[in-house]
């Protein structure tokens, strides 16, 4: 046989045909048999769609991530995806053997020894028990618990507990992996562990579903992102896309509504903002170490005197790596009147790889009114050409 | 060939299949009979967590029916009632009584005790409570064992003729009981009385079953009072019991006594296999019920 015989690539291993899941959810609890009957005739329920008509078809060997915040369906869909929820309308269809992840170590008896929940465990998802058998000392080195294998997992670590939870499902050969959430627990060790056998995975053609709400383990691992909001699908397309995507609809739904409200006759808005360095004729990023400047396009509807710059670099998951503003840099932003531009310099750029975007507002320092606030206004990138890994750069030399 | 691409050609030949559907009744059963080991592992754990703390661990299961024997002994010595080895004869139904009754009160409970299992993990549902009627049937094997050793000790003769028709009651008996588990099990997701309304029938069931008398002592009581003897044979246990008795106990009349009819073993057969097939019917509806839950188990926990 040869590779002649592999599927095409382009076989779905998973077409998600169309799917809703409408919950009932009863306004009060009915269960008790009294309930039932004095209830009879009486709607108690309320309907959730959960899922609305929700499309999409993945093909054999890819690797999508499922994104979406709390309460957007991701995990319900997952496990329609699973064959754990039947859906309300609609069907997902599926091919080879699934191995779903939806909490690790679900199962698992706490006075029960490491060893006989492996084979328990492995039962629930379907392995013959002499295959376990055969593959029992593979997991149990993947988990690194050799020395605690027969003690009750009562006496295990939670780290301890999901190590041999996900070893038991890696090692079960599955075609379609499902996780949920699952990959950011334990020790880096085993995160790195995690994620090599999820790159193996990949490599073998295995299909892995990913459910998440961190959008780096997407960019990380995924070939093609698709994104939940309320049920339905928003976008499914590459990473990079979905991602942003989903960020739009996270502060779509928490944050600019409010702004655009205050914002409405504020006398200042920032235009066109873009990030500029040396290099940009050959190359979108910039090396580490150099410069980048920010050039920023203000009109106001009338002179506005004393406006305070406030600026944010972040990392794409949003967290704040550096807070100034103009006052605190003893910089003055000179009165606007009509058209205007600022251009702030950001010199010897001590980041590692990544794409850093930034946040902007402008407050007039007189009445402290916030003018206009601009988040992810522009980013710019970094390309690690060093061998170091994280977040920041440092000069280290070593001596001996 | 290499192991690389695998995964990639069986996944292409496999069928694309949904993922959640009506089963047939036939397909139900492969399906079970496809987790059996899970129904086995299950089961075994069922026995290691009862145990586990225990030094003398399922002994503890042997213990229990020499312990009754005992109990049984003097209390109807007290009571002047009964006849000749009472106790053996209340065994004769009380070991597979309390295999049905143990079965169908941990198998109810099944679902709803593993909530977080059956809203996590896709597998058949029906192994939980069939895992319970696994667990009750091991103990009910470990008590006969030790019964046997009484019966070796107490030189007691059993009815050579009637025994063979013992495989036979305790497979009806599995029947009924995975049967009547099944349909429970999903009855108690949607209420939570199911539970305490089953407690009180098993005890009202238990009366109505010829453990503690003997068939033919009830059949003219009944007749007296215009109804027909037969209608006890309408309770699956009786018949399955009566069996165990005629073989066990061994005789059909003592010191003047009549205990069981005096049919011959096929009289008893037939009646095993009336039971038989009203259990395959049981069974089969419970499986047809169990499906149309299935779907929304993992909802209504």
């Amino acid at each position: 046989m040869s590779y002649d015989d592999a599927a095409p690539s382009g076989t779905e291993a998973i077409v998600v045909d169309n799917v809703s899941k409408v919950f009932r959810i009863s306004t009060t609890p009915v269960t008790s048999l009294k309930e039932r009957l004095l209830g009879m005739g009486r709607s108690h329920y309320k309907e959730f769609p959960a899922l609305t008509d929700v499309e999409f078809t993945i093909s054999q060997g890819e690797t999508v991530g499922i994104l979406g915040h709390n309460g957007s369906g991701k995990s319900t869909l997952l496990k329609c995806i699973a064959g754990i929820l039947t859906p309300t309308s609609g069907q997902v269809l599926a091919r080879g053997r699934l191995a779903s992840l939806l909490e690790l170590g679900a199962g698992f008896h706490p006075d029960l020894t490491g060893r006989e929940n492996v084979f328990i465990n492995a039962a629930f998802l379907g392995m013959p028990r002499k295959e376990i058998a055969n593959r029992f000392d593979e997991i149990v080195d993947f988990a690194g618990l050799e020395q605690f294998i027969d003690e009750p997992v009562k006496h295990y670590s939670s780290g301890m507990y999901v190590r041999l939870a996900f070893a038991v499902a890696v090692n079960l050969d599955p075609d379609v992996l499902l996780v949920d959430e699952v990959l950011a627990v334990g020790d880096e060790v085993f995160q790195l562990k995690c994620m090599s056998r999820i790159k193996q995975f990949q490599d073998e053609g295995r299909t892995i579903v990913l459910v998440t709400h961190a959008p780096e383990t997407v960019r990380q691992v995924c070939d093609r992102a698709i994104v939940l909001d309320h049920g339905n699908l928003v976008i499914d397309d590459e990473p990079g896309k979905a991602i942003r995507v989903f960020r739009e609809y996270i502060h779509g739904t928490s944050q600019t509504a409010v702004d655009t409200k205050a914002l409405v006759d504020s006398p200042l808005a920032v235009g066109d903002v873009q990030i500029h360095h040396d290099h940009e004729s050959v190359r979108r990023h910039v090396h580490v170490g150099e410069s980048v400047w920010v050039d920023i396009d203000i009109t106001t509807t009338r002179r506005v005197d004393d406006a305070v710059l406030d600026l944010e670099v972040t990392d794409n998951e949003g967290r704040v790596l550096y807070h100034v503003d103009t006052d605190s840099l003893d910089a003055r932003i000179a009165p606007i009147d009509g058209n205007g531009s600022i251009r702030i310099d950001i010199g010897r750029i001590g980041l590692l790889d990544g794409e850093f975007p930034i946040n902007l507002k402008l407050i007039e320092r007189s009445t402290g009114r916030m003018l206009d606030w601009k988040e992810r206004a522009a980013s710019f990138e970094v390309l690690n050409t060093t061998r170091a890994d994280g977040t920041v750069a440092f000069d280290v030399t070593v001596r001996s | 060939m290499t192991a690389l691409n695998q995964p990639a050609r069986r996944l292409a030949s496999n069928e694309l299949r949904p993922m959640a559907q009506r089963r047939s009744i036939p397909r139900h059963v492969r399906e079970i009979f496809e987790f059996r080991e899970l129904l086995a592992s299950l089961t075994r754990k069922e026995l290691t967590v009862r145990y586990k703390h225990s030094a003398l661990g399922f002994v503890w299961s042997m213990i229990q029916p020499l312990f009754l024997l005992v109990v049984y002994t003097a209390v109807f010595a007290i009571l002047g009632a009964g006849f000749p080895r009472f106790a053996i004869w209340v065994l004769c139904g009380l070991l597979i009584w309390t295999f049905a009754a143990t079965a169908m009160l941990t198998a109810t409970t099944s679902i709803t005790a593993n909530a977080s299992l059956v809203g996590k993990v896709k597998f058949p549902r029906a192994i939980l409570p069939l895992a319970n009627v696994g667990g009750a049937l091991t103990h009910f094997l470990l008590q006969s064992a030790a019964f046997a050793g009484v019966l070796l000790v107490t030189r007691h003769s059993v009815d050579w003729t009637y025994m063979w028709l013992l495989p036979i009651a305790l497979l009806v008996a599995v029947l009924v009981v995975s049967g009547l588990a099944l349909l429970l099990a999903p009855l108690n997701v949607m209420a939570r009385d199911t539970m305490h309304l089953l407690e009180l029938l098993v005890m009202g069931w238990f009366w109505m079953t010829p453990i503690l008398y003997q068939y033919e002592r009830a059949v003219p009581f009944l007749e007296r009072h215009g109804v027909p003897g037969e209608v006890l044979l309408l309770n699956p246990f009786t018949s399955i019991i009566i069996t165990f008795q005629r073989a066990i106990y061994g005789k059909s009349e003592i010191e003047g006594i009549i205990l069981l009819p005096d049919n011959g073993p096929f009289w008893y057969l037939g009646i095993l296999l009336a039971t038989g097939a009203g259990a395959l019917i049981i069974m089969a509806l419970a499986l047809k019920v169990f499906d149309r839950a299935d779907a929304n188990l993992a909802e209504a926990l």
